[in-house]
């Protein structure tokens, strides 16, 4: 039988990484390890590259939109790499019969969130497809940033310890639930809105305050397990994670322990995963919960010794049980 | 939160090991038949506070693992239908058929495949394409049934005539009592805590009676399951074996009647088939009476091969509680929740997923 694309080779898990490193890496010849942007060194420095697509469903949901989203990845993507987000292109892809003023707002959003994250959108491109021939509107966003010789480890991990301290800055899987409750078709509503916001302020202040940070990685597609597990892949090593110091809001507990989710899995928009030293953590919290979405930030786990690279978690029972890469789809198009 | 974190609390939680720890003195073996029972055991890692002496065995308690591959077939075939919607529940997709085929695969070749969470969605559905024929796969025990057909229910009430189910619809206790005749050195049934919300109680009282083994009716927190355990082992302990409802703020003795007349009320009760169990007499339920015009099965027949199940999968022995997923050849090698060859693999319920995803082996 002829092998298709499916949905779970865009869910963020294991098959995408298949696909990846099967198809794109191999073809396109690029370096391990692929982080969440490329860093490319020249004379006198080096520079951040990526990119990224957005195909959220719906366009507007409570605390954002595509808009937004499509700021807020692409300058989240460039800060977790150690750069300073710089500048981004903009490029649509609408459906025939768009409502302008729709786009209008989707547009005004970007500019904002351009703004507040203190990025130049500088480049861009507009195509228009008939009907039915994409989703009311798609864009794309691809940004560049300087980044320094002393943060330039911080996408690879290549500085992690047993020892290391894991902090996460709030609460997980709202932008996951706040998509899932507006949209059409499920009777499932719920008042949490989603946590989509540039970080890169955030990680900026992190850097300066002195705390060595040996990894950071933002908890989008795949949520905290999928970044768990890729730290654990990357650096060979084991991670515990004590599951009740994990924040959760109570309205996304309660739709996950009904809905059958789980918050370790769900995608987040403006959520991210520090590792270092344990002398550091104390800084690096202080300066989290200076900010209003780090308030609730909180150590979660630790690097442990042992070279099996496997994420662990101590259940709120005093269980214990394997985090697993994601497999397969929790929810489809949420970013 | 409230009515989470008080079953949760970790000093309750150990003064029921404790004693579980002190009245456990022989060996004991007690099968789950809930798929969110087998979920809730292993992703609170129950098996690591238990005494070696107590075995957690789980039984056909996952709805979509006890359906059988030509259902998965049937849906399929209507799939290729012009004009047809099939409508299901997200666990349902990705369960295999025959020849490797299922629902996602359908939905990529084009065929016009849905999720919902609410069986009442799947009737917006009908109201909305009104062209187009609707057919709702309708899956589950006592727990979902009420709901399809409350909706088959509203779908007579307004008339709506491009809406079909195919129902998957089960009764879980004479699952159990197949299990029972078939003899597995089973010392007791944690009971299934939904199906009892709706059956009440009592339908397990012939348990203990007809084949002197225990049960004990309980939720879904790692104290309501704890709770279970030992009174189960105290259960086993006396000789004394009975019916026993530890999760009184959900269920009563005979349940909820209107759920009931519901159900009776629709649907008439027919033979099943279940995977791994066979032909189960009085256990399945079908659209009937002035209801059969919304019986796909009836309305729209299609006639698909008789399957098999792929060689080596011992999803049935897993299901009957004769082997645990770490015995299968397949399980966790060519069978894989991204690949899944049994039912058993598929579905977040299902006892090789939830051992799977939790790490038995890693206790």
């Amino acid at each position: 039988m002829d092998e298709f694309i499916t949905m779970d080779h865009g869910a963020g898990g294991r098959r995408t990484q298949e696909l990846i490193k099967t198809l794109f890496a191999r073809s396109f010849d690029m370096e391990a390890p692929l982080t969440d942007s490329a860093i490319i060194g020249f004379d006198g420095g080096s520079v951040a590259f990526t990119t990224d697509s957005y195909v959220v469903d719906p366009l507007f949901f409570p605390g954002g939109n595509i808009g937004k989203l499509a700021v807020c990845g692409t300058v989240n993507d460039l800060a977790v790499s150690g750069a300073v987000p710089k500048y981004l292109s903009a490029s649509f892809i609408i459906e025939e019969g768009f409502k302008l003023s729709l786009l209008e707002e989707i547009v005004v959003s970007m500019a904002n969130e351009a703004k507040n994250a203190g990025v130049r959108i500088v480049t861009g491109d507009t195509k228009v497809v008939g009907r039915g021939k994409c989703d009311g509107i798609f864009i794309n966003t691809s940004g560049t940033g300087l980044i320094q010789h002393d943060r330039i480890h911080t996408g690879k991990g290549s500085r992690v310890e047993p020892g290391d301290m894991l902090i996460v800055n709030g609460p997980l899987g709202n932008h996951s639930v706040a998509v899932l409750g507006s949209r059409k078709g499920l009777s499932f509503t719920t008042p949490v809105e989603s946590d989509c916001t540039s970080l890169n302020h955030i990680i900026d202040s992190v850097f300066r305050s002195g705390a060595r940070v040996n990894f950071m990685r933002d908890l989008t597609r795949g949520g905290l397990a999928g970044v768990l597990n890729e730290l654990a892949e990357i650096t060979g090593k084991a991670i515990m994670i004590d599951e009740g110091s994990v924040p959760v809001d109570d309205p996304v507990r309660g739709a996950c322990e009904m809905l059958g989710f789980d918050p370790l899995y769900l995608a987040n928009e403006g959520k991210l995963l520090i590792v270092t030293p344990s002398n550091d953590t104390d800084a690096i919290i202080e300066v989290l919960r200076s900010f209003p979405y780090g308030s609730k930030a909180a150590v979660i786990g630790e690097v442990v010794p042992g070279n099996k690279h496997m994420v662990v978690a101590r259940t709120v029972t005093g269980g214990k049980r394997i985090i697993d890469v994601p497999s397969g789809l929790q929810l489809p198009r949420i970013c | 939160m409230k009515y989470i974190d008080e079953f949760r609390d970790k000093d309750l939680l150990r003064k029921v090991t404790g004693q579980i720890e002190r009245s456990a003195t022989g060996t004991y073996t007690f099968m789950e038949v809930c798929g969110g029972h087998t979920a809730s055991i292993r992703r609170f890692g129950i098996p690591s506070l238990l005494p070696s002496s107590i075995k957690l065995i789980s039984g056909p308690g996952c709805p979509v693992c006890v359906t059988g591959m030509e259902y998965i077939d049937r849906l399929a075939a209507y799939s290729l239908k012009p004009d047809v919607i099939i409508i299901v529940f997200g666990d349902l997709m990705r369960i295999p058929g025959s020849d490797g085929i299922s629902l996602r695969k359908m939905k990529q070749e084009g065929a016009d495949v849905r999720i919902v969470f609410s069986s009442l969605d799947a009737l917006d559905a009908a109201r909305k394409n009104r062209n187009k024929t609707i057919i709702f796969a309708g899956i589950g025990f006592e727990t979902t049934a009420p709901g399809t057909a409350l909706t088959i229910r509203q779908a007579e009430k307004e008339n709506i005539d491009n809406f079909l189910v195919l129902s998957a619809h089960k009764l879980m206790p004479p699952a159990m009592e197949t299990i029972l005749r078939q003899g597995n050195g089973i010392n007791g049934f944690i009971c299934p805590g939904h199906v009892s919300v709706i059956t009440g109680s009592d339908a397990f009282c012939f348990i203990p009676e007809k084949y002197g083994t225990g049960c004990v009716i309980t939720g879904f927190e790692p104290s309501d399951i704890l709770l279970s355990v030992l009174l189960l082992v105290e259960q086993v302990n006396n000789g004394i074996p009975s019916v026993r409802n530890a999760y009184g703020r959900a269920v009563t003795r005979s349940g909820n009647h209107i759920a009931q007349k519901a159900m009776l009320d629709v649907f008439s009760i027919r033979d099943a088939e279940w995977r791994g169990l066979g032909i189960i007499p009085a256990s399945g339920l079908v659209p009937a009476g002035r209801y059969e015009r919304f019986d796909a099965s009836a309305v729209m027949p299609v006639v698909v091969k008789p399957s098999s199940e792929t060689p080596g999968c011992i999803c049935g022995e897993i299901l009957r509680g004769i082997n645990e997923p770490s015995d299968c050849k397949l399980f966790a090698t060519v069978c894989t929740p991204e690949n899944p060859v049994g039912a058993c693999m598929v579905s977040d319920e299902g006892a090789c997923n939830a051992w799977y995803k939790y790490g038995e082996m890693y206790g």
